[in-house]
């Protein structure tokens, strides 16, 4: 099995910066968001299209980084 | 363009596609993510996880010499096997094995340029199904470690109050800073922010390209001889649980050669719940400041 339409994008949650890896394996979306610095992942996705992979991806991703305090 | 200091320890995506079920290399996901492998992975490739089979379960510490060689041996890799090691981020996971792997005296260790992410990114083939090797017919014989390779609290504190190293903290600058405590959306592991006093900020993600490879030698040797390393003092790299600081460690000490670089693996979550260690808080300085 080969991965297609790889896909890589930076988007902003909440002040935070998430990078968005997306790809399309047999009839699968995968996505994987992680927080850029470092680069950890977040949360990883599988769904029946890049729009729900993503998507959920971004969601979860949201309220994981809504615990993370910043501190003067 | 002049090569890295040790190009053999790099091998790139189209080397591990040709040569990954040679008899005598034995290709190794290592992710910080460990689902990654099960969702498709280098066919023939093995995977090892961090965080309960190359470390020490009980106490805080690396694989301990005994379980590193049963480790080995039941991956089916001997003392001469080619070991290919990659993994998710940047190959920072697979930096610390390779660590772990040279401080056992492994001789043969390598990384493959871009990892998991310039592997998918390139459409290779994936497997899904895992890869079960049978163990090697010879149990495998680890060296005494090398400490040579690694930093502990009391190096790390002499260090800091005589200015005698150069420490580099890998992690992000709000890390450094102490502006958060963990990496964005990551449990905090430490009771107090910000950095050890003097250490200088690259974070690790520098020494890498967007596709994942590493940077050429003269920008690696650019942005790190800024940051006043090189062969004249010895160097402690740091992060917050010592993986990050790993692949920093393979950066100076393989990619720029850089001789005396130490991973220092308790790093943040060391110093930063140290009762009345001295920490100091901010942004980092322009490179050149002291």
């Amino acid at each position: 099995m080969k991965p297609e339409h790889f896909s890589e994008r930076k988007v902003d949650v909440d002040g935070w910066q998430v990078n968005l890896t997306t790809y399309q394996l047999g009839d699968k979306w995968h996505t994987k968001a992680d927080n850029v610095s470092p680069g950890a992942t977040l949360v990883r996705i599988v769904a029946d299209t890049r729009e729900d992979a993503e998507s959920i991806a971004l969601a979860r991703a949201k309220k994981l980084l809504s615990r993370t305090q910043r501190r003067a | 363009m002049s090569t890295y200091a040790h190009p053999e320890v790099l091998v790139d995506t189209g080397w591990v596609a040709s040569h990954a079920k040679d008899a005598n290399v034995r290709v190794v996901e290592v992710d910080v993510d460990t689902k990654a492998y099960d969702e498709g992975h280098v066919p023939g490739a093995i995977a090892w996880a961090w965080n309960t089979q190359l470390c020490d379960t009980l106490i805080r510490d690396i694989l301990p010499k005994a379980q590193f060689e049963v480790l080995l041996t039941q991956s089916g890799i001997g003392n001469d096997t080619t070991v290919v090691l990659y993994g998710d981020n940047n190959n920072w996971f697979a930096a610390w094995a390779f660590w772990q792997l040279k401080i056992y005296g492994h001789k043969d260790a390598r990384i493959m340029d871009g990892g998991r992410k310039k592997w998918l990114a390139e459409g290779r083939d994936l497997d899904t199904a895992p890869a079960k090797p049978a163990p090697s017919a010879i149990p495998y014989k680890a060296t005494e470690p090398d400490y040579s390779l690694r930093a502990f609290l009391p190096q790390v504190q002499q260090a800091q109050k005589t200015a005698s190293a150069v420490l580099i903290d890998v992690r992000s600058p709000q890390e450094f800073s102490g502006e958060i405590l963990a990496p964005p959306g990551l449990p905090e592991t430490c009771q107090r922010g910000g950095h050890i006093p003097g250490a200088r900020s690259v974070p690790w993600g520098k020494a890498c390209n967007d596709d994942g490879t590493f940077k050429p030698p003269e920008e690696l040797q650019k942005l790190y001889g800024a940051e006043g390393v090189s062969q004249s003092k010895p160097v402690i790299a740091y992060c917050r649980i010592g993986e990050r600081s790993s692949h920093t460690w393979f950066v100076l000490k393989y990619l720029l050669g850089v001789d005396n670089v130490v991973n220092y693996d308790g790093s943040w979550t060391e110093w930063g719940n140290l009762v009345g260690a001295p920490v100091e808080k901010g942004a980092a300085k322009p490179a050149g400041q002291g």
